[in-house]
């Protein structure tokens, strides 16, 4: 009897063993893929240098460090699994902890808020305009869509589109594009017009293809995205088609005693940015704690059940498309009238999908969560660009967005600063209860 | 009119809640209800029994506009006394009549408190719109005051106050029930639909139950419709019993009536009730069929 105990153990263990391996293999083997999509292009004179460039150079060891450090961390997790979720809900629960008291953590947001304020006039003029197109502009559109797909649970993948109708809006408000409005704006003024058409946009688009769950859903607003895309590179005599949009006029105010004008210098515009952010960022997390907020964590959890509670579940999905895409077309008002160029090629698919990377990076239906991924993500590339690191090249950026959104969804699915709610509901699905995700369809629980 | 209707359909005089009419169902070839036609009056608590499989859910679903049938009408008499068509309704409009429901299975908001499942049954009968609630204006700030001293009432009803703020998944079955129950009753229904509320839960808790659904129809004042499986609950419950097999509507009476139907005892049993039943009734038999 010990025996065979003994003999089934060992063969459990020599099981996990080889397991190990193959993990260990297919990790390495993977990052050894990344070194060669990321390395150097091949050409007609040296057809195999795009392989002896990335893999006989030592930058290979990075990738094969990588590929070790990412078998280690899977097969500790494997090993270990248990005591790091502890360990390191431990570490998560910590600023709760710290922070229980309402005005130590109003405290906390208002020390940001003075970094957010401060710290912009100590960098140079790229980081500003980093700071403003790259980063503020991101963290707007990565908290509308947290609205539509954290809160409501709704999978978009046409978000941008409504970032191109802000543009588009403010570009013909502003007098800029071929058609001609009844009375030309300045950028300022045609603030609420650009939102008011992208959320008016989004009803229209929501009202039809919100019936629809899940993956559906998903594909229908990617067509959507597609179709604003080509009909403002197509629709020559209206949008200025491919060659795109030029001379939006920058914003300006003139009322009473009050004149400003924005002109190039990033900074003014961070602010109007930060101003809104900050006031977005409230909005919404009174949102989430009313009514509205409590109706829709009802609708992402059971659709059926919400009904039958008297929620009118149509109205409650419009309502989040439409302030997601208000807060997108807000975003492309600024865009459009900070740059004063716009091009279709500007509102790729590509755009859509990577606001959801920051928004899942950062934790779904998470506030914080968002703008801390948004700014992180959207930062780093730049700081690598600065300072090169292992050979790394912006135009790859994608290849290492894909990575971390697949290693994110893999190790925390919730998100780096995940919301309470949805770290739950995620926690129970893994339980094969309930199916808490915006990325399942209304069947089968995740996992 | 189906012809095994033994007892007049008048069965209850006065005042007529709900009337389903001739109502029949079908998915495909497969025929859910046939013919159905039951009247339930205001303030009677109601029960509807069958062999699984018998369409009893399914009514459930044509009363709460989950389902619409291919025939026949289902009206609403609310206590404004205008009589209102359910077929046809969305289910979040029939929930604004004053029906509400609990399921089967119960479906609770899982990842939510106790406290919150109720609040948004409160809350559906609200009005924050989204501009409210992103200023807290101050509609908004009563409401939500207003919301949770009902919620917390209502937990107190049903004997839930002590885990207001435990999550919907963390709670015994029982308490899964009752706390179900609070949801619905959030919403502030006159017509209460309770799916097999009994099913799953421990004799002690099926007692609780008993008692808070009587107490649901006779302090609260609202009429319950229930399907259960558990006889002794139905008979204790129960001022009046109909019957389903394969959707056809077999009898209705008191349960005194239902259980020495010989039409109940054959749906039950499947074979005709011969002497030696005498004694027993086919209702005592099939007490634990559920689930």
């Amino acid at each position: 009897m010990s025996v065979s105990t003994s003999t089934a153990v060992a063969r459990i263990r020599s099981a996990r063993h080889s397991s190990d391996v193959r993990r260990l293999f297919a990790c390495v083997f993977g990052f050894l893929v990344l070194a060669v999509m990321t390395g150097p292009s091949g050409s007609n004179l040296a057809p195999t240098s795009g392989f002896t460039g990335s893999l006989l150079h030592p930058r290979v060891f990075v990738f094969i460090a990588l590929g070790v450090a990412l078998w280690a961390i899977i097969t500790a997790q494997h090993r270990w699994g248990e005591a790091i979720k502890h360990a390191s809900d431990h570490v998560t629960a910590l600023p709760r902890r710290v922070m229980p008291d309402r005005r130590v953590r109003l405290a906390f947001y208002a020390v940001l808020l003075a970094v957010a304020i401060v710290g912009p006039l100590h960098v140079n003029a790229f980081w500003q305009d980093v700071l403003v197109d790259q980063i503020g502009i991101y963290v707007l559109l990565a908290i509308g869509l947290n609205v539509v797909v954290g809160y409501a649970g709704l999978l978009d993948l046409g978000y941008i589109a409504f970032y191109a109708i802000g543009a588009y809006s403010t570009a013909f408000w502003t007098g800029a594009l071929p058609v001609h409005p009844p009375i030309v704006l300045n950028a300022f003024w045609a603030i609420p017009f650009a939102i008011a058409t992208a959320m008016l946009s989004g009803v229209l688009i929501g009202a039809p293809t919100l019936r629809l769950r899940g993956d559906y859903l998903a594909i229908v607003t990617l067509g959507f995205g597609e179709i604003i895309q080509i009909v403002a590179t197509n629709l020559q005599g209206v949008t200025g088609g491919a060659q795109g949009v030029i001379g939006i006029p920058h914003p300006a105010v003139n009322l009473l005693h009050v004149h400003y004008t924005w002109l190039i210098d990033p900074l003014p515009y961070y602010y109007l940015l930060l101003a809104f952010v900050v006031l977005g960022l409230i909005a919404y997390s009174f949102l989430e704690h009313s009514r509205v907020g409590r109706a829709w964590t009802a609708i992402r959890e059971d659709e059926v059940a919400a009904e039958s509670s008297g929620i009118n579940v149509l109205k409650y999905k419009i309502m989040a498309f439409a302030i997601g895409a208000s807060t997108s077309g807000f975003a492309g008002m600024l865009t459009a009238s900070k740059i004063s160029f716009i091009e279709p090629g500007d509102f790729t698919v590509q755009l859509s999908i990577l606001i959801l990377v920051l928004v899942i990076f950062g934790g779904m239906g998470s506030l914080l969560g968002a703008v801390v991924g948004a700014a992180f993500l959207q930062w780093f590339p730049w700081y690598l660009k600065e300072h090169p690191l292992f050979g790394f090249q912006p135009e790859d950026l994608y290849i290492y967005l894909g990575a971390i959104l697949v290693l994110t969804m893999i190790f925390r699915p919730e998100g780096m600063i995940p919301s309470r709610r949805r770290k739950r509901e995620i926690g129970l699905a893994e339980h094969g209860v309930g199916t808490a995700d915006a990325m399942s369809s209304s069947q089968a629980p995740v996992s | 009119m189906t012809m095994t209707v033994e007892t007049p359909p008048t069965a209850v005089a006065g005042d007529i809640m709900v009337d389903i009419e001739d109502v029949s169902l079908s998915f495909g070839g497969v025929r859910a209800l046939v013919e159905v036609t039951v009247s339930q009056a205001r303030g009677e608590l109601l029960s509807v029994i069958g062999p699984n499989g018998a369409g009893k859910t399914c009514l459930f679903n044509c009363l709460t506009g989950v389902y619409h049938p291919q025939r026949g009408s289902i009206t609403f008499r609310g206590r404004d006394g205008g009589s209102t068509e359910i077929v046809g309704r969305k289910p979040h409009r029939v929930n604004r009549l004053g029906i509400a429901r609990t399921f089967q299975t119960s479906r609770l908001f899982n990842a939510l408190t106790a406290f919150e499942n109720v609040k948004i049954g409160i809350e559906s009968r609200q009005h924050t719109g989204p501009v409210g609630a992103m200023l807290r204006l101050p509609r908004t700030r009563r409401e939500e005051r207003e919301g949770d001293a009902r919620a917390t009432q209502l937990l107190e009803f049903v004997g839930l106050r002590a885990r207001a703020n435990e999550l919907a998944n963390a709670l015994p079955y029982g308490d899964r029930r009752r706390l179900e129950i609070a949801r619905a009753l959030g919403t502030n229904p006159q017509l209460l639909l309770l799916d097999e509320p009994a099913a799953g839960t421990n004799p002690a808790e099926k007692a609780d139950l008993a008692t808070l659904i009587r107490r649901v129809n006779n302090e609260i004042g609202v009429t319950v419709l229930l399907i259960e499986h558990d006889m002794g609950l139905v008979m204790s419950l129960a001022e009046r019993i109909i019957v389903l097999n394969f959707g056809r509507v077999i009898a209705s009476g008191t349960p005194a009536e239902v259980q020495r139907n010989p039409a109940v005892i054959e749906a039950y049993l499947g074979a005709p009730a011969d002497d030696e039943d005498d004694g027993r009734t086919a209702a005592d038999r099939t007490t634990d069929d559920g689930e």
